[in-house]
Parts: structure tokens; C-alpha cells; sequence
């Protein structure tokens, strides 16, 4: 099981804080899991439109699309950083 | 200079004192002659914001910038930093961030008070929301192209 993790309008699109998914075996790389969750339905939809603006954090670290998520424990999704 | 200088990370709801952040960095010790801080306020420029929520990712806000402040010490030789970061709602006027950098000299204390705001605005998982006076939501505030364009100018350094 997987932690999946949204924040702040990617989690109101998609309607829930976080989830605890199985990964499907297809799924190796960030780009990938971003396409699959897509797929899930229209809020995944409407949260993922554009992919590649979504920012990914695996166990607590950014990542780039091309990473692997085998182990993962957690994977955060959430738009560009507006702190500060 | 101690070579063990750990950063102070705070992640909080609450306000900040900077006159103490500042004491915490300084007491006790002679060998400090150079201390700059950062305030980072909520502004309200149109005269239309009631408050900004902000929302972070607890355990990674910390753990992230203690990743840039760590990376600050490598660069620079400090005697202590210092960075905190609320969440929740705040008004107009109040208080967001604080940077505080301490060191022999001015020149490592402006810049890694610089470098640590810089990577903090691309790279710590807060997110900013509007909310109106007049009840509305203002939506979510879009990143900025030229905070990254700050935080890259250190890359080649």
C-alpha cells in the first residue's frame, strides 16, 4: 500500500486529503502514476489536466516525473509552492 | 566559528518575536558580529484581502527547509540560522516568515539570509490561499516565474 497525499487545489479537485492505494503493476514512474490517477475519474480529471504542473514528493523529498515509485511509502501531489 | 551548527527550523501558527529569535542566535557568545533578518508580512496591496490561509505539509515543510538551511551552512560560514514559517489564517499586516542568519561577518549573514528566502519560496510545500473582505474566495496564489528565477541564480555559485 501506498500513501497518495494532495494538497491545496489539486486536494480540492480531487476531493480528499489522502488515500491508501495498491499501485497498479504498470505503474512504475511518477509520469506514469499522474497518467493512471487521471484516468480514476472526472475530479482526477480536473486535478490532473495538465500533469506536467503538478509537483510530486516521494517519502518527503521532491522528485522529478521520471522517478521510480517502487518503495514508496508516501507520495505527495500538490501544485508550484506559493510559501514564503 | 563551531563547525556542529545546527539549524532552527520552526513550522508554528503562532507569531514569532523577532528581538528574541535574534537573542536565541547571539546570547551567550562574542564571536558573532554580523546578524540579518527576514520578515516575510502578508500584504494587502488592493485593499481587498481579508486573509491569506496557508497551507503546508507537515513533517516535509520542516524537513525541506532544514534541507536549505543545511545547505547554507555547507556554503557559508555561519554561527547560526534561524528560519520560521506559519500557517493558517493571517490578516494583512501580521506576520508569515522569518529568516534570521548569524555570522563573524555581514556579507555571510545577507547572503544566506538571501539564499535560504530564495530556495524557501520554490521549494517549501506551503501553498497560499485568498479569502476576500467581501466573503469571497480569492482562489489559490499562482507561483511565480521569477521566484524560481531567484532561486536558480545560486545553482552556478
Amino acid at each position: 500500500m501506498t500513501k497518495l497525499i494532495y494538497f491545496a487545489w489539486v486536494r480540492e479537485r480531487i476531493g480528499k486529503t489522502e488515500e491508501d492505494i495498491d499501485l497498479p503493476a504498470e505503474v512504475k514512474t511518477v509520469r506514469d502514476l499522474l497518467l493512471w490517477l487521471k484516468s480514476r475519474g472526472e475530479e482526477f480529471e480536473s486535478a490532473l489536466q495538465h500533469p506536467e504542473v503538478i509537483r510530486v514528493a516521494i517519502n518527503q523529498e521532491h522528485v522529478d516525473h521520471r522517478e521510480a515509485v517502487a518503495g514508496a511509502r508516501e507520495i505527495a501531489l500538490f501544485p508550484p509552492m506559493t510559501g514564503g | 566559528m563551531s563547525a556542529a551548527v545546527v539549524p532552527m527550523v520552526r513550522i508554528q501558527a503562532a507569531d514569532f518575536d523577532v528581538a528574541a529569535e535574534i537573542a536565541r542566535l547571539t546570547q551567550g557568545r562574542a564571536d558573532v558580529g554580523a546578524v540579518v533578518t527576514f520578515t516575510g508580512l502578508c500584504r494587502d496591496e488592493a485593499g481587498t484581502l481579508s486573509a491569506l490561509e496557508l497551507e503546508h505539509y507537515p513533517g516535509m515543510a520542516e524537513a525541506e527547509i532544514a534541507r536549505i538551511a543545511s545547505e547554507a551552512i555547507e556554503r557559508w560560514p555561519l554561527a547560526g540560522i534561524t528560519a520560521i514559517h506559519r500557517f493558517g489564517r493571517i490578516r494583512p499586516g501580521e506576520n508569515i516568515v522569518l529568516v534570521v542568519a548569524a555570522s563573524t561577518h555581514r556579507q555571510a549573514a545577507f547572503e544566506a539570509a538571501s539564499f535560504l528566502m530564495d530556495y524557501l519560496k520554490s521549494r517549501a510545500p506551503f501553498w497560499k490561499k485568498e479569502h476576500r473582505i467581501d466573503g469571497s474566495e480569492g482562489g489559490w496564489v499562482d507561483a511565480k516565474e521569477s521566484d524560481e528565477i531567484a532561486a536558480a541564480r545560486w545553482a552556478g555559485r
